[in-house]
């Protein structure tokens, strides 16, 4: 059997004072399309940037590719859009060109150039996300959707086999937003890249994914989008609360 | 001028050393500016001064320490200073500015109290403090050409990384990039280069030779190589400018150094103004 992408045992996490996960176990297999789902502090943002590595757990392991992150080497097979990047320094001289080439960091690696078919990368990437004719535009002149499609083309550009977004289309207009949905669809039955995609877009995603996580702190359903109908109300209402409404019909459920 | 070159030694080491310092500080300055670490340029400058100030006093006080050169001690001053900005930065993690006025004035002070004990340092430490032209010495010029070589070194190697982590942080650190380590080696370099600049421009003003190149060069610039070019050329023509009128004028260098980047600077702001209007003009 082929190990999971990303096999989450058992793992426990809080900041501070705020505790935010609680012995989460979850599996992503290669092919999946996974939207996790859940309110506002819900500890999205956070179970991601435990799967990138970016935090520690407090309790629990993880695997990636079958190997125990600590030990886990190719971190480009791992793509990431953050959300709403705002860990981007805005205002920074670089062109389009330059930002989406960043991404090849870790596949060149040290002291080699980056190689001369770098630019007809940048050029598909960006073909993507139907932005080449942004190429030597400065990136802090784009709008905020512009920007966040180039963060995804800076994501792609490396061929990940897994891409993980953190609620991604954050200032995309709503007609893009379906374009934007179908380019993952696309990546993800073309190109077998596994998405594990946050977001609160319930309604668009719906018919492009295969699996749904139900998270709040803890995970409250994890499978097949089409079980999450045989979720009792009362589960429902434990993960989301009282806006829980607004979801139910994924699934095929009752409104 | 250029016969005044071949014929004086210390003008050939100020010059050397000049267009040496004028490559390196905006090359670093870059990453320094769009990492918003510019003051940290200036705090680690006034934690030299310390150093220096140490090192005269020391040469002083004890006989065998008579002909060390006080670049040595700046640069140990300059590099622990660093270390303990990063200390202090991720133990104030919400508050991480703080890190530098505690430092500044920590140099300050040490500098100040050394500079009090240190006989007979009044002549020498107006060239720390703004530059100059004639006290470079050859083994100064080594040393600045030995951090030279180290700052090129690193920048060459690590260059996609500089680039990556000053643009995005978290996703340098998410591709995997050992974020922490380049950052440190990235900080102990700034600190030689403040350090190694500082027998040119001055205790004070190293840390604009590192800044108002770059934030002219951006002015006008789009991409991030080109913002490093055009920062090195602005770079060089201050240092240049700067050199030759200090040499005539017979001025600290630091000061006509950067009185000649500001120039530059207003130039550019008046250039991009007036391409600005001219644009709306067009467009009317
Ligand atoms: N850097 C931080 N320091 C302290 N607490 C934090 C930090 N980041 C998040 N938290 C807390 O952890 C919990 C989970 O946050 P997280 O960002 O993972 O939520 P999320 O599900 O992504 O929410 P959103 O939908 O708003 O993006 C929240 O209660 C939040 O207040
Ligand atoms: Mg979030």
């Amino acid at each position: 059997m082929v190990a999971p992408l990303i096999d989450i045992q058992d793992i426990s996490f809080e900041y501070e004072e705020t505790k935010a996960l609680d012995h989460i176990s979850m599996k992503v297999e290669e092919g999946d399309f996974l939207a996790i789902l859940g309110p506002n502090g819900s500890g999205k943002s956070t179970l991601l940037k435990i799967m990138l590595g970016l935090i520690k757990p407090s309790k629990g392991k993880i695997e990636l590719f079958g190997v125990d992150s600590k030990s886990f080497k190719n971190r480009e097979w791992i793509g990431y859009v953050s959300q709403k990047s705002n860990s981007f320094n805005s205002g920074f001289p670089a062109t389009v060109k330059e930002v989406v080439a960043g991404g090849l960091v870790k596949k060149t690696g040290l002291f080699h150039r980056m190689p001369k078919k770098t630019y007809e990368q940048v050029v598909e990437a960006l073909e993507a996300v139907s932005m080449e004719a942004f190429i030597d535009r400065s990136i802090s002149e784009l709008s905020g959707g512009q920007q966040q499609r180039i963060f995804i083309a800076r994501a792609l550009i490396a061929k990940p086999k897994v891409l993980i977004l953190d609620e991604p289309t954050v200032g995309i207009d709503h007609e893009n937003v379906q374009a934007f949905y179908d380019m993952l669809a696309r990546l993800n039955q073309d190109k077998n890249i596994t998405m594990v995609l946050v977001t609160h877009d319930v309604d668009t995603v719906t018919d492009r994914i295969t699996h749904v996580a139900c998270l709040n702190q803890t995970i409250h359903f994890h499978g097949y989008k089409e079980q999450l109908h045989t979720m009792s109300d009362e589960k429902r209402e434990a993960w989301y609360g009282h806006s829980v409404r607004k979801i139910h019909h994924i699934g095929g459920s009752h409104t | 001028m250029i016969e005044a070159i071949f014929s004086y030694e210390f003008l050939q080491n100020a010059f050397a050393a000049g267009l040496i310092i004028g490559v390196i500080a905006p090359l670093l300055g870059v990453f320094i500016v769009v990492r918003r670490l510019s003051l940290i340029a200036d705090a680690l400058s006034h934690v030299t001064l310390a150093g220096i100030a140490g090192s005269l006093y020391l040469s002083q006080s004890v006989a065998s320490l008579a002909l060390l050169n006080p670049l040595f001690l700046g640069i140990a001053a300059s590099v622990g200073g660093s270390m303990l900005i990063e200390r202090l930065r991720s133990l104030y993690k919400h508050y991480q500015e703080l890190a530098i006025p505690i430092i500044l004035s920590a140099g300050i002070g040490f500098g100040a109290i050394f500079i009090s004990l240190a006989e007979g340092f009044s002549s020498d430490l107006f060239g720390y403090l703004f530059g100059s032209v004639s006290a470079v010495s050859r083994e100064d010029l080594f040393i600045v050409m030995g951090v030279a070589i180290v700052v090129l070194v690193f920048v060459f190697i690590f260059f996609k990384e500089l680039f990556v982590l000053s643009f995005d942080d978290e996703y340098a650190r998410a591709s995997g990039l050992p974020a922490k380590w380049i950052h440190f080696m990235f900080m102990i370099v700034t600190a030689l280069v403040i350090a190694g600049s500082m027998r040119i421009v001055g205790i004070l003003l190293v840390s604009s030779l590192m800044t108002i190149p770059v934030a002219t060069a951006m002015r006008v610039t789009k991409s991030f190589k080109q913002t490093i070019f055009l920062s090195i050329a602005f770079g060089e023509i201050s240092v240049i400018t700067g050199l030759v009128s200090a040499f005539y004028l017979d001025l600290a260098p630091g000061g006509t150094i950067v009185v000649t980047s500001i120039f530059l600077l207003l130039l550019v702001l008046a250039y991009k103004k007036i391409m600005v209007s001219r644009k709306k003009g067009a467009i009317a």
